[in-house]
């Protein structure tokens, strides 16, 4: 509100000096007490260290950076400008219409692409464990984006719970599984349904609030389900949690070695091999999160997914329109959370041992940070995040130590650079294209 | 009864910790309507600030408590308020034209990056301080229980107590104050009357970044434990406490720390520990549901 429109001024060689030395000083005001110093136990008693040499790199690095910025804006200013009189937000809008009315996006040609992909994967990396595993963990990790996505990306509801619908769906097959002999799919719907219940008993006191209050209160409810989970030791196991959870099975065929009752590999006549188990879990996500994908689409088309759109864009038009916020709102709480519970069973089989230690809030920064860097309602943002977010730590063991840190400081970038999200979908899933148009 | 006054008296100390940190959220929301979820780890930083000043001075050979409590107040609160400055220029002022999900999320972008910063930098092992002011009074003693009051509690219940009368003095007598709160009603007229909007905003995030830094040192002077990982629970606390108040309200943020630290302490102490924290959560969704407007604050009405 307070912005000054400044006629188009490139700084001199000394106004960027300047700048680029109040940004060094900052770095070094903030980095004396964190990079230049730190305490170390010797033996019971703290001793300081120092680490000048580092806090000065910081320091020259923040500066050089500066300097590299301030250019780099420079020539993106620059440029932009001359691009900005040939394109209009008209135009925009026409290309948008067009490529409706043709029905192929370039996104969902990727998104084809991606599914091949997908499938062919263990075809050629049927004997890499480790190519398989990882593979399998993005696809979890897809799957929760595609979840909370309808929360955060299309409902425009911030959720910093979301793990524990996540917990809610793992800790009630491990339950019926070890206490109750459930099966995978008798028990994948009513976990499910169990986490929309839970999304409802959350969201339908609290829906009613403003956005940032109901983050700190989804925030609240997953600490209330961690602590549980670690304190109610007759129901949850506690800190220890649950171990031998049965894994899934083909038709109450396991994945057993073979001459054991209900072995797959014997009815198949196959050799047994433990790959086989891990090629059927890597399927079974990937099917999972098809399902998901298709389903969130397929709502992003009817009224109540348009409804979601609709709310996230401009609540109080919406009331004024006679749509039902509080109801549009739950339904997306609860399928997000259904959707949650789902992944959930899925982990909890795939692990066979779960506790408190995987539903931690960090790990529901994980999976924001997929949404939001990836684009907040795209379905195509959130794989290649998910993608880019569990294979960095792969790259390195050292590198995992800064893996949060990073996700923090891309998450403040991203939102600065672009807040919608790097493949940000804001469009309407449908657009009414007048047929007076046509002529 | 002798159990109860004890209570009551470690409630009244906790309860000024969580009062001192509210006032940054209250503060902040109050003037751009925002909460600043990296608020818990700027308090964090401030502790681990501490921790590191009281460590050199010892090592310089200040014996004295009173000096080395009070150069670390002077080096913590100097230094938590550029982290205050930095969190606002750098998570808040790009995005205050944009929608409302952005600066959340690079907020919480903030307070991951904060705590892990500091995990990566201090490390991740719990900083033990050696205990200071541990020295007390006996109030009374019934059968075998005695009633104690530390120097370290009197001097945390004096301290906030000073700071709170500073600060509404600031708040309701000075020209600083009288911008701020003429920016809390209306930031575009308060540009137009000719003030630095930016300014006041910055100045409000070091003011409740400066408070959290004196929570910051008083709980490493207090607890002598801290880790990264203490902004968390501290800023949900601080955070109900501000809503339980009425967010928005600076005696309400007061009274609202009193509240969940007198709760947190008799519930450790009469129901069970482990689930004190729950105690605390539930009583956020509770206040959010029946009376969002907390106990002292003012019905929010949204306009077009």
């Amino acid at each position: 509100m307070t912005a000054i429109v400044h006629a188009h001024h490139t700084p001199t060689l000394s106004e960027r000096l300047k700048d680029a030395s109040a940004a060094a000083f900052i770095a070094l005001i903030l980095g004396i007490p964190m990079i230049g110093m730190t305490t170390v136990d010797q033996g019971g008693f703290l001793a300081v260290m120092t680490r000048w040499p580092q806090l000065a790199l910081f320091v020259g690095l923040t500066f050089a950076g500066r300097i590299l910025f301030s250019l780099a804006l420079e020539t993106i200013k620059r440029r932009s400008q001359g691009r900005k009189s040939g394109k209009s937000a008209a135009s925009a809008a026409e290309a948008a219409n067009a490529a409706l009315k043709r029905g192929t996006k370039p996104e969902s040609v990727i998104g084809w692409l991606a599914v091949g992909i997908a499938v062919a994967l263990p075809i050629f990396f049927s004997e890499d464990r480790y190519i398989i595993d990882i593979a399998t963990s993005v696809l979890i990790y897809i799957m929760l984006g595609w979840g909370l996505n309808v929360v955060v990306g299309l409902a425009g509801l911030l959720d910093l719970g979301y793990v524990a619908f996540y917990a809610v769906g793992a800790y009630t097959y491990a339950l019926l599984s070890t206490q109750f002999g459930w099966g995978f799919w008798e028990a994948l719907p009513v976990a499910g349904g169990l986490a929309a219940l839970f999304g409802v008993l959350l969201g339908w006191p609290t829906l009613r609030l403003r956005g940032d209050y109901l983050a700190i209160v989804t925030l609240g409810f997953g600490e209330i389900i961690r602590l549980l989970l670690v304190n109610w030791t007759e129901l949850s196991g506690g800190p220890n949690g649950i171990t031998s959870i049965p894994r899934p099975s083909v038709f109450g065929y396991a994945f057993l070695p073979p001459d054991t009752e209900g072995s797959i590999a014997d009815l198949l006549g196959i050799e047994f091999s433990p790959m086989h188990r891990l090629l059927f879990l890597y399927y079974l996500i990937l099917l999972l999160a098809l399902l998901t994908n298709l389903f969130v689409t397929a709502m992003r088309r009817l009224p109540l997914g348009r409804a979601w759109e609709a709310v996230r864009e401009d609540e109080i038009a919406c009331k004024a329109m006679g749509i039902n916020v509080t109801t549009v709102k739950l339904s997306a709480f609860a399928i997000g959370a259904m959707l949650g519970g789902f992944a959930g069973v899925f982990f909890a089989a795939r692990q066979g041992f779960i506790s408190p230690e995987s539903f931690t809030f960090s790990e529901s920064a994980i999976i924001l940070a997929i949404v939001v860097l990836g684009g907040m309602g795209s379905q195509l943002g959130v794989v290649l995040a998910a993608l880019v977010l569990v294979m960095l730590p792969e790259l390195g063991r050292d590198f995992a130590e800064y893996r949060m840190l990073l996700f923090g400081f891309a998450m403040i970038v991203i939102m600065v650079w672009r807040p919608g999200g790097i493949l940000a979908n804001r469009a309407p899933t449908l657009i009414h294209v007048p047929t007076g148009d046509k002529a | 009864m002798a159990q109860a006054l004890q209570q009551l008296i470690n409630g009244l100390t906790l309860g000024s910790v969580y009062g001192l940190i509210a006032i940054g959220y209250t503060m902040v929301y109050g003037i751009i309507g925002m909460i600043n979820f990296a608020h818990g780890d700027v308090y964090m930083v401030s502790a681990f600030i501490a921790v590191t000043t009281f460590t050199l001075l010892a090592a310089l050979g200040v014996s004295s408590v009173p000096l080395a409590l009070l150069v670390v107040l002077v080096v913590a609160v100097l230094f938590t308020s550029a982290y205050g400055w930095t969190v606002e220029r750098t998570a808040y002022r790009p995005l205050r034209n944009s929608t409302r999900l952005a600066p959340l999320i690079s907020a919480i972008g903030m307070s991951i990056f904060l705590q892990n910063m500091v995990q990566v930098t201090q490390g991740a092992r719990v900083k033990p301080v050696p205990p200071m002011l541990s020295d007390g009074i006996t109030l009374f003693t019934s059968g075998s229980y005695s009633v104690r009051i530390s120097s370290a509690q009197i001097l945390i219940i004096v301290l906030t107590v000073v700071l709170m009368a500073g600060f509404t003095w600031l708040i309701t007598r000075t020209a600083f104050g009288r911008q701020q709160r003429a920016c809390e009603q209306d930031r575009l007229v308060t540009a137009f009357l000719g003030y630095n909007v930016d300014r006041i905003i910055s100045l409000t995030f070091m003011i409740g970044a400066a408070l959290a830094a004196v929570a910051g040192v008083m709980v490493t002077m207090y607890y002598g434990v801290v880790d990264f990982y203490i902004g968390f629970v501290a800023g949900i606390k601080a955070f109900t406490a501000a809503v339980l108040g009425g967010v928005g309200s600076l005696p309400g943020a007061m009274l609202g720390g009193l509240i969940i630290g007198l709760l947190e302490s008799f519930w450790a102490s009469y129901l069970s520990p482990e689930y004190k924290d729950i105690g605390t959560f539930v009583i956020l969704i509770m206040v959010l549901m029946f009376r969002p407007s907390g106990l002292l604050g003012r019905p929010e009405v949204e306009k077009v």
